[in-house]
């Protein structure tokens, strides 16, 4: 009697949980791809910590909060490693719906992916989206300080050079003036020394 | 031989004399600039002919005609092409001791206008040229974060998927066609100033402005960095990139020579143009360069150096740039091939790790032979070595998209980013010095321009216009007119301003008067090698060049590819026709310089006419009197 029990139980529990059944979603691990030679192997206990997580983000939902471990039906365990899971109701009759199940999973998928040391792309739920992380703005844009800083540099040099322009130029102005007037001075003193050699009738001496 | 020589009276009362230049160089000294030493000149004439073109248009070139046989033809037209050309701008420039619009109207008054081509060409250049250091500053401003913003796709509005186009393309693409030039889907669409870029424009144009405020004693200094640190960039990647898993490959795909190409005509005209484009001859630049050396400067040994730094930077960037394409292609084949070995794990539950690259076809075939329906089902990507490899690799392409995606594959990224546009800023400033010399000096030999006005005002005033104008390549449709004038602006009236100006030379100047002036100023006449080559060779190389390249210039279709998300083959580029107006821009970029050269001697040819009526006969030079300021030559 007991042993067919078990066997209608088990058969439930088969029926419930099959690739493709209502309600069941497949997950795929990626270890050797995550952890390299740290991969660790997938047994059973993996998979109690896995129904586990599973149990644990259900009992987060309103109204589920009775959710126990033998609740979720693991099935089709691969050696890839992949398998199915559906999450029964208490009677383990029905399989809770995939929409609660689905939005249990997002919310701690964080909380599971690290329980398994893994990430969101080496242990895939498929047909549950993962939210992408945004990425981090900052209040000002970086291009913008970098910006900033150069054109400011290249602002005070080009002032730096336009005003030592202008200070070179008036000085060599003041002194070509400088050279001309005294030109004129020593070309005056020439006339007059001339002049007055010239009526003197002696020879000067600076010509 | 025949001493084929056009009739040039007036030549000797328009240029000094032989013995005359030693005591011009010294009276010029202190109005005329002057080169503070000789370092200075030959950094500033690298840095001039070593651009951007060597890095991203040679080794494209090299790869994709027949890679190590590509040297031949190259090697090949540097020396006849190259060098002759280099040499002919340097000894005239030394010895006329002007800006090129003087020495062409000192050669004979009618030749003005190849001066004035010079500088047209220069102005279109500049134009666009600073454009492209525009947007390499953008990318060098936002290469100081980590991760780079290049390196993934944004979220869209719900922020469960990237956004649509950056996932259907690329995120380096998305960066640089979206959030760069948020380019339009065609050339008539033109749309409005991007801001962000306009940015990058000023400060793209003040640092050229500060560089080049008083011509060459501002960017004497400058070349001292600009010229160098190209070289220690590069040497930095060429070590990193060696030891990036499948930089092999790459450089193996670029030297592998292919000895069939040569026999394609269409590769010694690539080689052809590219020794020609390559050295910035016919910009006037080095004409104006050269004029500032002292008389006896050994120009023949400068254009060889010259020559021979520019070839090897081009061998030598080719190589790094492979090196980095070869590590991209193979991380790209990689994850190809990591793709397809994953689909087939899951597509049969096999355990990781036993499909590897090396037994995935046998792999395959088994899990065909035992599950066809589903192996059917699975979709495998093809991953061809040989494609990676040649993906957008040349102009802005391999710049702005295939390397940055390089780098981001690299640890420490944005360091490698950094270095990378600071190398590409470095190598287009130094070539916007001469372009800018290219404006600005015939500007000042034209008299256009009060002789009061200072320096710094009249470079102010050019940047200022020129900047301006290039508000063109900050719409949405910018990089289409980029690469219209690319096209267009920098070829065609190139070819014909060297041609003219190597005839000039040999035949109004006259090859006997050139050979003497060399024999002054270097103490030795030029060779049988310089007498072929500017004779007969290099004129003959230059109309070959561009019969060849006209004649395909205007047999091919105007179009031009568009980024059109909207395109069924997207990310595949499209191919659109050009609008028709496009074709009167395309006949003003290119056909004023080439018209300016006979226009102007036609000018000069019907004043001359009129004056003919009235006393043509100038005053015949007399011995100078003493006078108390010296004798001043303008």
């Amino acid at each position: 009697m007991l042993w067919l029990l078990f066997f209608l139980v088990t058969a439930i529990h088969a029926e419930l949980c099959q690739p493709d059944a209502e309600n069941a979603f497949k997950v795929r691990l990626s270890l050797r791809t995550a952890l390299g030679d740290k991969a660790y192997a997938w047994d059973t206990n993996e998979e109690y910590l896995f129904k586990a997580m599973v149990a644990f983000s259900m009992r987060r939902v309103p109204n589920r909060e009775a959710t126990e471990i033998s609740h979720v039906l693991l099935c089709n365990v691969t050696q890839r490693v992949s398998f199915w899971f559906v999450v029964t109701d208490p009677s383990r009759n029905h399989t809770l719906p995939a929409v609660e199940v689905q939005s249990a999973i997002r919310m701690n998928r964080n909380r599971i992916n690290n329980a398994f040391f893994l990430n969101d792309q080496t242990l895939e739920f498929l047909r549950i989206p993962s939210t992408l992380a945004p990425p981090t703005d900052p209040s000002v844009p970086i291009w913008i300080i970098i910006f900033g800083v150069v054109f400011c540099i290249v602002i005070v040099a080009t002032m730096l050079l336009i005003l030592s322009g202008i200070r070179q130029r008036r000085r060599s102005a003041s002194l070509e003036f400088l050279q001309i007037s005294g030109t004129r001075e020593s070309l005056t003193s020439l006339g007059a020394s001339c002049l007055t050699s010239c009526l003197h009738g002696a020879p000067t001496s600076n010509l | 031989m025949v001493r084929l020589v056009l009739p040039n009276p007036g030549l000797e009362a328009r240029i000094p004399t032989l013995g005359e230049l030693e005591s011009l160089e010294k009276q010029e000294s202190g109005s005329r600039p002057q080169w503070d030493n000789k370092a200075q000149y030959m950094l500033t004439c690298v840095g001039f002919c070593v651009g951007l073109g060597n890095v991203w248009r040679f080794p494209y070139l090299c790869q994709s005609h027949g890679g190590g046989a590509f040297m031949i033809p190259f090697l090949i037209l540097l020396v006849l092409e190259g060098i002759p050309l280099l040499h002919l701008e340097f000894a005239i420039g030394q010895r006329l001791r002007k800006g090129s619009v003087g020495v062409w109207s000192s050669i004979h008054p009618a030749l003005k206008g190849v001066g004035i081509a010079s500088m047209f060409v220069s102005f279109m250049v500049g134009l666009y040229y600073n454009t492209i250091i525009a947007w390499v500053m953008w990318y060098f401003f936002n290469s100081f974060q980590d991760p780079l913003p290049w390196s993934q796709c944004p979220l869209n509005a719900n922020q469960t998927g990237y956004v649509e186009e950056c996932a259907r393309s690329s995120s380096v693409d998305y960066y640089w066609y979206r959030e760069t030039l948020n380019i339009s889907t065609s050339i008539d669409d033109s749309g409005s100033v991007q801001w962000w870029i306009l940015l990058s424009l000023t400060c793209a144009w003040s640092v050229l402005y500060v560089c080049t405020i008083r011509g060459i004693e501002t960017t004497g200094k400058a070349v001292y960095i600009t010229s160098t640190l190209p070289y220690v960039v590069l040497t930095i990647f060429l070590i990193r990139g060696l030891t990036l898993k499948g930089a092999s490959s790459g450089i193996v795909f670029l030297f592998t020579p292919n000895v069939t190409e040569l026999a394609n005509p269409v590769t010694w005209l690539d080689a052809g143009a590219q020794v020609f484009y390559s050295f910035s001859l016919a910009f006037g630049g080095l004409i104006s360069f050269s004029s500032y050396n002292s008389v006896h400067n050994n120009c023949e040994m400068d254009s060889v150096i010259v020559s021979v730094i520019n070839g090897f930077t081009s061998v030598y960037a080719a190589t790094v740039v492979y090196s980095i394409i070869g590590f991209r292609a193979t991380e790209r084949f990689d994850d190809c091939f990591s793709a397809n070995i994953l689909t087939l794990i899951n597509g049969f539950d096999l355990p990781e790790g036993n499909v590897t690259q090396e037994n995935f076809a046998e792999m395959q075939r088994w899990c065909n032979a035992s599950n066809p329906a589903a192996y059917a089902e699975l979709k495998f990507q093809t991953c061809d070595m040989n494609t990676f490899l040649s993906e957008g690799v040349e102009g802005t392409g391999l710049a702005f998209i295939v390397f940055t995606e390089a780098i981001t594959k690299m640890p420490v990224a944005p360091l490698w980013s950094v270095l990378f546009f600071i190398m590409l800023f470095c190598l287009g400033l130094s070539s916007m010095f001469g372009n800018m010399e290219g404006v600005v000096v015939p500007l000042q030999d034209l008299k256009v321009i009060p002789k009061n006005w200072p320096k710094e005002l009249l470079t102010g005033l050019i940047c200022l216009g020129m900047y301006l104008i290039a508000f063109v390549f900050t719409l949405n449709s910018g990089q289409y007119w980029l690469s219209l004038l690319d096209s267009y602006a920098g070829s065609i009236p190139l070819l014909i301003i060297a041609f003219f100006e190597m005839f000039s030379v040999v035949y109004v100047y006259g090859i006997d008067r050139f050979n003497r002036d060399i024999e002054f100023m270097i103490g030795h006449k030029p060779n049988i090698f310089w007498q072929v080559t500017w004779r007969v060779v290099s004129p003959l190389l230059m109309l070959t060049i561009f019969l060849f390249f006209f004649v395909i210039k205007v047999n091919e279709e105007l179009i031009y590819s568009v980024w059109n998300p909207a395109y069924e083959e997207f990310p595949k580029s499209q191919k659109l026709k050009y609008p028709n107006w496009v074709y009167g821009v395309v006949v003003i970029v290119a056909g004023v310089p080439c018209l300016v050269i006979p226009g102007f001697a036609i000018y000069r040819l019907i004043r001359n006419r009129f004056q003919r009526a009235g006393d043509r006969q100038g005053l015949v030079g007399a011995p100078s009197t003493v006078s108390v300021n010296g004798d001043l030559k303008y």
